[in-house]
């Protein structure tokens, strides 16, 4: 069954066709690495029958000769969408066994599009991570086992408080970690400030957060709505393409949602980059910048050289301030999207001893550390006496983020390449100490994206000396994510595929 | 700029969530570690600046005022977890 799982979504699509294999084969074969991979908790929801019977469906419109472009391809998808009929926690505890009525409109895409679901996967609370080490359902492992230990140590280790073991990134940690697994051909993720990015950069697969506006958001549980943006992550650039393809579209229902026709963005991969610009931006060599980092950097420039790109130095002056910006306009966009979270419409309910009692006693219960933390400083900074020095500051920084960027396209650049985390994976519970900021770096090199609302890339492109997964990231115009596949496929040829990990864990 | 107890009490409140005396001087910590690192800033030059208001440039869209769904009240109050005759039910609020 290994060389189902282990198929592009690409290849599994074009077999399908082929009838050289069916959806069903295929969904079973998911199904149960699935189920033999529970301990890595990627998935908190596992909806077999479904996935069955939507594949069962599948193989009727193949024998017709009515699939669609997904028809029979298995995906994970993220606890943040909201699926009609199947729990959607968000992975928090506020949202106990909370069952939509509605399903969102990305995955509706996708269901259009002849998709089968494999369940819902885990992700931190509300989004709110970058380790996945704050939801609600514990902890996601990474597929990957840690530098030196036998499958025997790691296979104790899960069994047991999985110190040490990896963690696949956040907050898009079940979809990254199924992904790299072998547990779904791809998956739906989300990305307020590298949440897609920064597991896939750790996890040897490939994420795109596409240009705010490209994905509608309705349906999708909120975090900071001017940020907060949907995309897939998947094993190879083509597969992201693919899938973006089916997710991306104008939708009345979210009113940032773009009225712009969507490119068939698999006709980007293995498009020329000749005479192409590729910005190099100064101010992402960060102090304490791994050479490993610094190295891979280099040789992701050399490879779109020898494609026939042109490089050249460019400035973003604002990036270090980009990170404290998005920590006063991530948490106060949240303290008012969690605003709704009472115990009154849906969730859990604790009661006391008048409204507002019962209102503290729920949130009190519901959330956890990191969700009241954030909720609690974007509190203050949309308090009286307050707003103006950070939140109304806050945005007046992110005006000179973008206006850097728009800067350095306007030069001609048509893409900007950088690396797409500091480091690469660490392990679970080596970041829980009692400054919250330490967690926070990690998406220093992403979290500009959102920010300025462009397209941003992650592409696997070598592996640390230890031998763990290393990622490009590539940022491109807004609405301009072909680029993107194009240069992503360049990286991802000169770099060479990922190699998936050994199951370990069964 | 930093936080002491009582405005962590203060901004707990209007957050509405619930906080213990225990917890006070562990969120202190936690939000003055945030303060700290969002006071760099105050470096930059924001004079003349326009905040954003909408990262990208759109008219805002508007649509006819009118009914165009509902009708289930059955379906919305399926996830609450107290209702009486598609009502939610909370605490007596006015006596």
């Amino acid at each position: 069954m290994n060389d189902l799982t282990h198929m592009t979504l690409a290849d599994a699509r074009d077999a399908l066709k082929a009838k050289k294999i069916t959806a069903v084969e295929l969904t079973d074969a998911h199904v149960a690495a699935v189920s033999a991979a529970a301990p890595l908790n990627a998935y908190v929801l596992e909806t077999p029958d479904q996935a069955r019977a939507m594949a069962a469906q599948s193989d009727k419109k193949i024998a017709a000769g009515t699939a669609g472009p997904l028809e029979g391809i298995p995906l994970g998808i993220k606890d943040l969408y909201a699926t009609k009929g199947v729990r959607t926690t968000a992975c928090s505890n506020i949202l106990g066994n909370f069952v939509p009525d509605y399903e969102s409109t990305v995955t509706s895409n996708l269901w259009r599009d002849g998709a089968v679901m494999l369940g819902k996967l885990n992700n931190d609370e509300f989004a709110m991570g970058s380790s996945n080490e704050t939801s609600s359902f514990g902890p996601v492992v990474s597929p990957w086992a840690p530098p030196n230990w036998s499958p025997e140590k790691a296979k104790a280790a899960l069994s047991g408080d999985k110190k040490g073991l990896l963690v696949p990134g956040g907050s898009s940690g079940g979809s990254a970690s199924a992904v790299a697994a072998g547990l779904c051909l791809g998956a739906t993720a989300t990305d307020t400030g590298g949440s897609i990015r920064q597991p896939a950069a750790f996890t040897g697969t490939v994420g795109i957060k596409p240009t705010y506006g490209r994905c509608s958001r309705w349906g999708i549980v909120a975090f900071a709505s001017s940020l907060d943006q949907a995309g897939p992550i998947a094993r190879t650039v083509r597969d992201n393409a693919i899938l973006l393809t089916s997710m991306a579209g104008h939708d009345p229902k979210d009113t940032t949602s773009v009225d712009l026709p969507v490119p068939y963005y698999e006709a980007a991969i293995g498009k020329s980059v000749k005479g192409m610009t590729i910005g190099i931006p100064k101010e992402y060599r960060v102090d304490g910048m791994s050479s490993e980092i610094e190295t891979l950097w280099s040789k992701g420039a050399q490879w779109l050289k020898d494609a026939g790109a042109k490089i050249v130095d460019v400035s973003l002056p604002h990036t270090k301030y980009a990170l404290p910006a998005y920590y006063i306009v991530a948490p106060a966009e949240a303290s008012s999207n969690l605003a709704r979270y009472d115990g009154v419409r849906y969730g859990v309910r604790v009661q006391g001893k008048d409204i507002t009692d019962m209102y503290e006693q729920t949130r009190a219960a519901g959330f956890g550390a990191e969700v009241r933390r954030r909720i609690m400083i974007g509190t203050y900074v949309l308090s009286a006496g307050y707003y103006d020095a950070y939140y109304v500051r806050a945005q007046k920084i992110r005006t000179l983020i973008k206006k850097d960027f728009e800067d350095a396209y306007a030069s001609g650049v048509d893409a900007i390449l950088t690396p797409a985390t500091p480091s690469p994976a660490f392990g679970i519970g080596e970041k829980s100490g009692a400054d919250p900021v330490e967690m926070y770096l990690n998406d220093i090199f992403t979290v500009t994206v959102n920010m300025a609302g462009l397209p941003g890339l992650a592409v696997p492109a070598g592996v640390s000396a230890e031998g763990l997964p290393l990622g490009l990231q590539l940022i491109g115009r807004a609405f301009d994510e072909e680029t993107l596949f194009s240069l992503g496929e360049v990286i991802e040829q000169a770099a060479g595929r990922t190699t998936l990990p050994k199951r370990w864990w069964v | 700029m930093s936080v002491d107890q009582s405005t962590v009490r203060k901004i707990a409140r209007l957050a509405r969530i619930a906080v213990t005396d225990a917890e006070v001087p562990h969120l202190q910590g936690e939000l003055n570690a945030m303060l700290a690192f969002v006071e760099q800033l105050n470096e930059v030059d924001v004079s003349g600046v326009e905040p954003m208001t909408s990262v990208t440039p759109m008219v805002m869209k508007k649509r006819v005022d009118e009914v165009t769904d509902g009708y289930y009240a059955e379906r919305i109050v399926g996830n609450a977890p107290l209702t009486e005759d598609h009502f939610f039910l909370v605490p007596k609020v006015v006596e």
